[in-house]
């Protein structure tokens, strides 16, 4: 029989996220190239769009249930993902890295002996072997790097690898949970009042102390709107309490890395470009011409955000 | 109890990064080093955790590497914590390597509750606790913001996108902390001269056979220059042509 790669996907109240359709995308291809068959597993209790994995080129789904378990729970997600890669001698294994999958990969690396490469935003493979590359320091480094060890787990950046499409066959195997070791769960999951989440967001507009107060921060907020954005801000305004820091991108903030990055009166201070440099496009508002910001920006506006946002906002409505 | 808070020792987030010759690890010159920022968060809490419980409660600081990591070491030291532990190595561990001798130190000291960061501002895996978790049979709450002991059982939150998840579990268990945990408090100056007196306990760390194998280390690509479009709201226009157009991000 032909070598394993299982695929973990994950879902949050009861729907695969987004990141789990690239981990399903990006099995298929290594299990293309090296050879392998892949598995997709599941854990939760009912999950909507399972189906939907199937296309993107994998067909043999796991579903563990129970419904105590639609909750994340590291104790009884560890057990499970565990003795199912034993059962199916899972060669590699691979999730997105998540809260989830970071909390996640770790534990079942140790239980199965496997080394682990996390936050991976590529994966080649070379002479049968997968070699990885990771960002380091923040990003100011790439490191490439690989696994001795016989089983193999990866974890992949979030929005790096886009999903590519490929329907195939889709073979559900539902098997039920019992007892599950529910010693550490989730019991509750208290949403954040904002709509999204930087971390999963495909455009980010983010501001900086160039906002002068928290409520002028209504500016960045209109701007996001109008784009279907996340709000994304720099320490400096997070230390002085304007925004709370599950909105700070940085070092040490959040990584992020959308399709479109847009600072305003941000300088662009190094750790706050380790959190953003990655992003696919990035626009600078600033009024100051030699801030560091324009140094990663590929389009820059180098006038007052007061003036600009305003304008910017009320053009993008305009737009179908 | 005795509480663990393990320790990292990090390139300052202001240095700048350059490959050395060797290609597989970053330059040294003119890097200078601190404690790994979330582990301040750590500290912190175990110190918190100590206050709360009273009695004969005991921290105890431990770190992986070589003599460098005793200025980190002491900074824990200064903060409040009562010892210190290195586990010397001039190997370079991977993180699966850290996490074995780190699992052996905490079981011989017996700590069922240990603290750490939640990310080493070096190579950012976000693994070790987790890790060293597992291997002790520990429970483990990754990425915390609020913690909370009562007799055995531990309830925590925990940041994850677009919320936080409340947690419950029990002891022994290892909590890794995030920014918002708490504030770290300044060590004082009679926390100094006190860390200097305390002696730093040395011994070999176990060491194992590394799993991950670095291939080389490379600078991101440098991204090309960008375009100013303008000094005011006339630019405007022209910036969303090109984000339509161009870049065909909206
Ligand atoms: C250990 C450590 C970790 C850190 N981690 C992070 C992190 O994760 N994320 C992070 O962001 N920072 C981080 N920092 C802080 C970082 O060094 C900077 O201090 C911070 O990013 C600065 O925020 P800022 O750009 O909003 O403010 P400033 O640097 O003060 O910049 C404000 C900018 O606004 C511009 N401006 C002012 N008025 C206007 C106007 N009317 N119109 C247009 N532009 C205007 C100015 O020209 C300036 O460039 C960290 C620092 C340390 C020491
Ligand atoms: N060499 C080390 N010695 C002691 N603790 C460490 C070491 N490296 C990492 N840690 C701990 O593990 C946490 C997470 O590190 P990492 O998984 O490497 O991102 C850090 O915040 C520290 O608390």
């Amino acid at each position: 029989m032909a070598n394993t790669i299982l695929a973990i996907l994950e879902q949050r109240e009861g729907k695969l996220k987004k990141s789990s359709f690239e981990t399903a995308s990006v099995a298929a291809k290594i299990a293309k190239n090296l050879n392998l068959t892949v598995v997709v597993v599941a854990i939760g209790n009912d999950i909507s769009n399972l189906e939907e994995v199937s296309n993107y080129g994998v067909s043999n789904v796991t579903h563990f249930k129970n419904n105590v378990l639609s909750n994340y729970s590291s104790s009884a997600y560890t057990k499970i993902i565990t003795e199912y890669a034993k059962e199916i001698s899972a060669d590699y294994l691979i999730t997105a890295n998540t809260s989830f999958g970071k909390d996640l990969a770790p534990r079942v690396g140790i239980k199965l002996n496997a080394g682990c490469l996390v936050d991976c935003v590529k994966l080649d493979v070379q002479n049968n072997e997968v070699i990885a590359t990771r960002p380091i320091y923040a990003g100011k480094a790439l490191m490439e790097t690989k696994l001795n060890s016989n089983i193999k787990l990866f974890t992949i950046r979030p929005n790096v690898f886009k999903p590519e499409e490929n329907k195939v066959e889709y073979n559900l195997t539902t098997k039920n949970v019992d007892n599950p070791d529910t010693s550490t769960i989730v019991s509750e999951f208290k949403k954040a009042e904002g709509k999204l989440d930087v971390a999963e967001a495909d455009i980010i507009v983010s501001g900086g102390r160039g906002l002068k107060s928290a409520e002028e921060f209504k500016l960045i907020e209109e701007l996001a709107d109008a784009l279907g954005a996340a709000v994304g801000a720099s320490r400096a305004v997070v230390d002085a309490g304007w925004r709370p820091h599950r909105e700070q991108v940085g070092q040490t903030g959040k990584t992020v890395s959308p399709s479109l990055y847009v600072a305003c009166g941000i300088s662009g201070a190094i750790q706050h470009l380790a959190g953003m440099s990655s992003s696919k496009y990035i626009v600078a508002i600033n009024k100051d011409k030699d801030a560091p910001i324009f140094g990663v920006a590929d389009y820059g506006i180098n006038g007052d955000v007061f003036e600009i946002l305003p304008k910017l906002t009320e053009a993008i409505k305009l737009l179908d | 109890m005795k509480i663990a808070v393990c320790v990292s020792h990090v390139p300052d987030t202001a240095t700048k990064i350059n490959i050395a010759a060797t290609g597989n690890e970053i330059d040294q010159t003119g890097v200078t080093y601190i404690i790994n920022p979330y582990d301040e968060f750590a500290v912190e809490e175990a110190l918190r955790t100590k206050e709360k419980e009273g009695g004969d409660t005991q921290v105890v600081v431990i770190s992986v590497g070589n003599d460098a990591n005793k200025e980190t070491i002491r900074k824990a030291l200064a903060m409040g914590v009562d010892s210190g532990i290195l586990l010397k190595t001039e190997n370079k561990m991977d993180s699966f390597g850290i996490a074995k001798a780190l699992s052996e130190e905490i079981k011989s000291q017996g700590c069922e509750l240990v603290f750490m960061g939640k990310q080493s501002v070096d190579f950012d895996n976000q693994i070790i606790p987790q890790m060293t978790s597992a291997l002790l049979d520990y429970s483990c709450v990754s990425v915390v913001v609020e913690f909370k002991l009562e007799g055995q059982n531990i309830t925590c939150e925990r940041e994850i996108e677009g919320g936080k998840e409340v947690v419950s579990t029990k002891l022994p268990c290892i909590i890794s902390a995030q920014k918002g945990l708490n504030e770290p408090r300044y060590a004082s100056l009679k926390g100094i001269m006190a860390a200097k007196k305390k002696t730093i306990e040395e011994k070999p760390a176990v060491e194992t056979e590394n799993q991950t194998e670095i291939i080389g280390l490379k600078k991101p690509p440098a991204k090309a220059h960008g375009r100013i479009l303008g000094t005011d709201s006339s630019a405007v226009p022209e910036l969303v042509r090109l984000l339509r157009e161009e870049a065909k991000v909206i």
